[in-house]
């Protein structure tokens, strides 16, 4: 498709007015809106070891203020359609693909779902051929414990060093260019429920890891590891006295409800938090003029609330800390005393806006509970949250306290099935990451539309066993299409265009400096459409469905590449990926009414897909 | 009240207390009217292939309580209650398989399931051994048998007390045993 039309334009106009007045010249799209640590990176560039140059993608979200922007734009409106897949390679796994493939020093690293083999593919050479494999060999009873298939969300390369998390609870450190196992460090316990999922992030020689089983009663930390040993340097829990959860004088949480001695503690019934959740298993941002990491926690445990009368600190909700020793500076409750499993541990995007005539240092959080909020990022002061979804559990934010105003007739009991409960339990969208084009001032997110029917029972804890204690039917929200793809600006708090999709869109999201934007679709398409306009401009079916999270980079050869992991599973594919019977309506926590024909649409199948240009 | 049960369950971390109140008021109420076998670890043939020609009989122990109305009941009852819902949902799988369908990685036979619950099994299955008492173990395995329609209509639990999700196992398709063809252990590497 050729050129921008007049909407796109005028679009890029305002936005460029808004926010982001440097960023006219294309060829050169350092994306200046962005606060100033993208350009001016104290760590990113010296700390990774790689060139400043944009063309690689050393971390799954791109940079530390997680844009999944790629400033390459050799890939455009006016010759995307002739893109063609350049070589694919197969990972030899079944299970469900979330990973986002990783490029440093010509080198791309995978990383599989359960069993979580590490690949390193060889760039220079044509078809990407295999450099060294890795084979973590997790204890295969750890799959017992992953609550919504036994994904990975990928590894992250730092100075010479590839590191990711195993299902069953390991962080392991290798040397990028050998393979070489340098450190495995045991950080968690299957028996107690707990696995790992999600991709560390590197800040300065730590590594960040958290661990995933909030649907098994673990207790959530958040965790620094030396890059350079392996060694736990701190750990912050998520629940339990301040000590645990490393809140000391420093922090400053900015609404009343937030305050308080031993909040982990005194908003539990007694004990509860020591089994309470609060994990860690999304995304971590990090800002290098504060120097100040942010990241979420997960649901309460059991999703029957009546089970644990409170706020349930420090769960569904968001922390800044200090990477140097893991102090907390502030923190703010999405979801307090969390009803539907909104878990708070989505994607955050770290931005300058303009807010009432001020530029604000602010992060952006499309949160699973419907609304984008938009934080400042200084003090967790809430500045805005205006709905991006069909929302029938909440009335909204009350911008004065920050309290989260539940609509009480959604609220699930015990014996009694709760109907249109709106957004489900993966809420109005789950882990896959959104991302933010500089160019356009734009959003992108990628989501779902469901409903739910919910009914409390009551939870027995065993350890190493689900602790959940619900009933749960997913269906389609109003409209019928169970997914959504569209574009948010930050600035009005206002959606510009939605593509609907049939299913989950459960893939994360790529923007290009060529004014596209790439995701997949559970059926296997992977789409490019028109960062402006949203106009489908491109597609490929793969082989299988696509839940992963696409990357753009420069190859040796100084073309531009895009790639993605096909390969259908976690919480919305598990039907197909674990062959799940449609009969029962709360198979995989319920997901599974709202996916009976997915196993029609399509097959299982973890296999890489690189495009380019001819 | 809520607020109690809870206090009570985490105070105690494991629950094991309220299992063992469970385990002994079971006893109490139960009705047995065959001695549960001793033999819990019955040998299960997992290959068609048997060397040397005649197929050895299969050592088939015998459940005291697939006729039993009352322990059916009782099965489904346990199956939430030790959160096998947690993994099985309601019989159509979330982080284990489906159980009401006609694939069967260990065997679909009452001594089969009863080794599965008490063994585990290693894709992630727990092993329940010390945890359950055996006459439960076969309750459940009689449970877990009843949601494929392999127990007579008169015997499987008629009625859900919640949500009603779907057939009741008294009106479930009965389904032919199949032994999986691909084990999940071949499938992922
Ligand atoms: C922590 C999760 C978990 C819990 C709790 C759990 N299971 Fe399982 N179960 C599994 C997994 C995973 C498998 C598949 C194991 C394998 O393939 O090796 C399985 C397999 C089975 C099988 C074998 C199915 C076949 O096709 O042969 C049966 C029967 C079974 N479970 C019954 C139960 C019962 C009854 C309970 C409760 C007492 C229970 N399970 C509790 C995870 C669980």
């Amino acid at each position: 498709m050729t050129g921008r039309n007049a909407p796109g334009f005028l679009l890029l106009i305002i936005s460029l007015n808004l926010a982001f007045a440097a960023c006219a010249r294309r060829e050169n799209s350092q994306p200046s809106g962005l606060p100033n640590r993208v350009q001016n990176q104290p760590t990113g560039a010296q700390q990774t070891g790689v060139e400043t140059d944009d063309g690689q993608w050393t971390m799954p979200a791109k940079d530390y203020a997680s844009t999944r922007f790629s400033s390459l734009d050799q890939i455009n409106s006016s010759n995307v359609a002739s893109l063609k897949l350049a070589w694919s390679f197969s990972t030899s796994v079944l299970r469900g693909h979330e990973a986002a493939p990783i490029v440093a020093n010509n080198t791309m690293y995978v990383v599989t779902p359960y069993p979580n083999i590490v690949y390193a593919l060889d760039l220079t050479q044509p078809g990407g051929p295999v450099k060294w494999k890795y084979e973590s060999k997790p204890a295969s009873a750890s799959q017992g414990v992953a609550c919504c298939d036994v994904i990975n969300r990928g590894v992250v390369y730092a100075d010479g060093k590839i590191f990711f998390n195993t299902l069953d609870d390991y962080t392991i450190g290798l040397d990028a260019a050998s393979g070489k196992e340098l450190w495995k460090t045991h950080v968690g316990d299957i028996n107690k429920g707990e696995t790992m999922t999600m991709a560390p992030l590197v800040v300065k020689d730590k590594v960040l890891i958290g661990n995933s089983g909030g649907e098994f009663g673990v207790r959530g930390w958040l965790t620094a590891l030396d890059a350079t040993s392996g060694k736990i340097a701190w750990r912050a829990y998520h629940t339990g006295p301040d000590a645990d959860v490393l809140i000391g004088q420093n922090f400053h949480p900015f609404y009343t409800q937030d305050k308080g001695k031993d909040l982990g503690i005194s908003s539990w019934p007694a004990d509860a938090w020591r089994i309470g959740g609060g994990t860690t298993w999304g995304w971590i941002s990090y800002d290098p003029d504060q120097d100040l990491i942010f990241y979420g926690t997960g649901n309460p445990g059991p999703w029957n609330p009546e089970q644990r009368p409170g706020d349930n600190k420090w769960t569904c909700g968001i922390f800044a800390r200090k990477p140097e020793n893991g102090e907390a500076v502030w923190y703010y409750q999405f979801s307090p005393h969390d009803l539907h499993d909104y878990d708070g541990v989505n994607e955050q995007i770290l931005l300058d806006l303009p807010v009432n005539g001020q530029t604000r240092k602010v992060l952006v959080r499309p949160e699973r509970n419907g609304y984008v909020y938009v934080l400042d990022r200084t003090n967790g002061q809430v500045l805005s949250a205006n709905p991006y979804a069909y929302i029938t559990s909440s009335k909204g934010v009350d911008l004065n306290s920050g309290q989260f105003l539940y609509n009480e007739t959604k609220n699930p009991q015990a014996g009694k099935v709760i109907r249109e409960i709106c957004p489900a339990a993966p809420g109005a969208k789950d882990w896959q990451p959104s991302a933010f084009s500089p160019r356009t001032g734009l959003l992108y997110i990628p989501h779902q539309n469901l409903c739910m029917d919910m009914e409390g029972l009551e939870a027995n804890y065993i350890a190493g066993t689900p602790y959940v204690g619900a009933n749960v039917k997913m269906y389609a929200g109003p409209g019928g299409n169970r997914g959504e793809f569209l574009a948010w600006d930050p600035v009005k708090g206002e959606k510009v265009w939605a593509i609907q999709e049939k299913f989950p869109v459960w893939s994360g999201a790529v923007a290009t400096a060529g004014d596209l934007v790439f995701y997949g679709t559970m059926d296997g398409w992977f789409k490019a459409v028109d960062a402006h306009s949203g106009q489908l401009v491109w597609q490929f079916k793969c082989g299988s469905g696509i839940i992963g999270q696409p990357i753009s980079y420069r190859g040796p050869d100084g073309k531009q590449y895009v790639a993605v992991l096909a390969g259908v599973g976690g919480w919305s594919g598990a039907i197909v990926a674990a062959g799940l019977d449609p009969r029962d309506p709360t198979g995989a926590l319920g997901f599974v009414n709202a996916m009976t024909d997915l196993p029609d649409a399509t097959t299982k199948g973890g296999m890489l897909y690189v495009f380019a240009l001819p | 009240m809520h607020s109690k049960k809870a206090k009570f369950v985490s105070r105690n971390g494991r629950a094991l207390l309220m299992l063992i109140v469970v385990v002994s008021a079971c006893k109490r109420e139960q009705r047995q009217f065959d001695p549960p076998p001793t033999t819990t670890n019955p040998a299960i043939v997992q290959s068609e292939l048997q060397p040397g020609g005649a197929p050895q009989p299969q050592t088939s122990t015998k459940s005291p309580v697939e006729e039993n109305a009352n322990a059916l009941s009782d099965g489904k009852r346990l199956f939430s209650l030790y959160n096998c819902t947690g993994c099985h949902a309601n019989g159509g799988g979330a982080i284990g398989p489906a159980l009401m369908d006609e694939t069967w990685i260990y065997g679909s036979d009452p001594a089969s399931i009863h080794s599965t619950i008490v063994e585990g099994r290693p894709n992630g299955m727990p092993s329940f051994r010390g945890k359950i008492s055996d006459y439960q173990v076969w309750e459940l395995s009689a449970y877990v048998r009843s949601l494929s329609g392999q127990l007579r209509k008169d015997v499987a639990p008629g009625r859900s007390d919640d949500m009603n999700v779907h057939r009741s196992e008294q009106r479930v398709e009965r389904k032919t045993p199949q032994q999986s063809t691909i084990p999940k252990a071949a499938e992922q590497p």
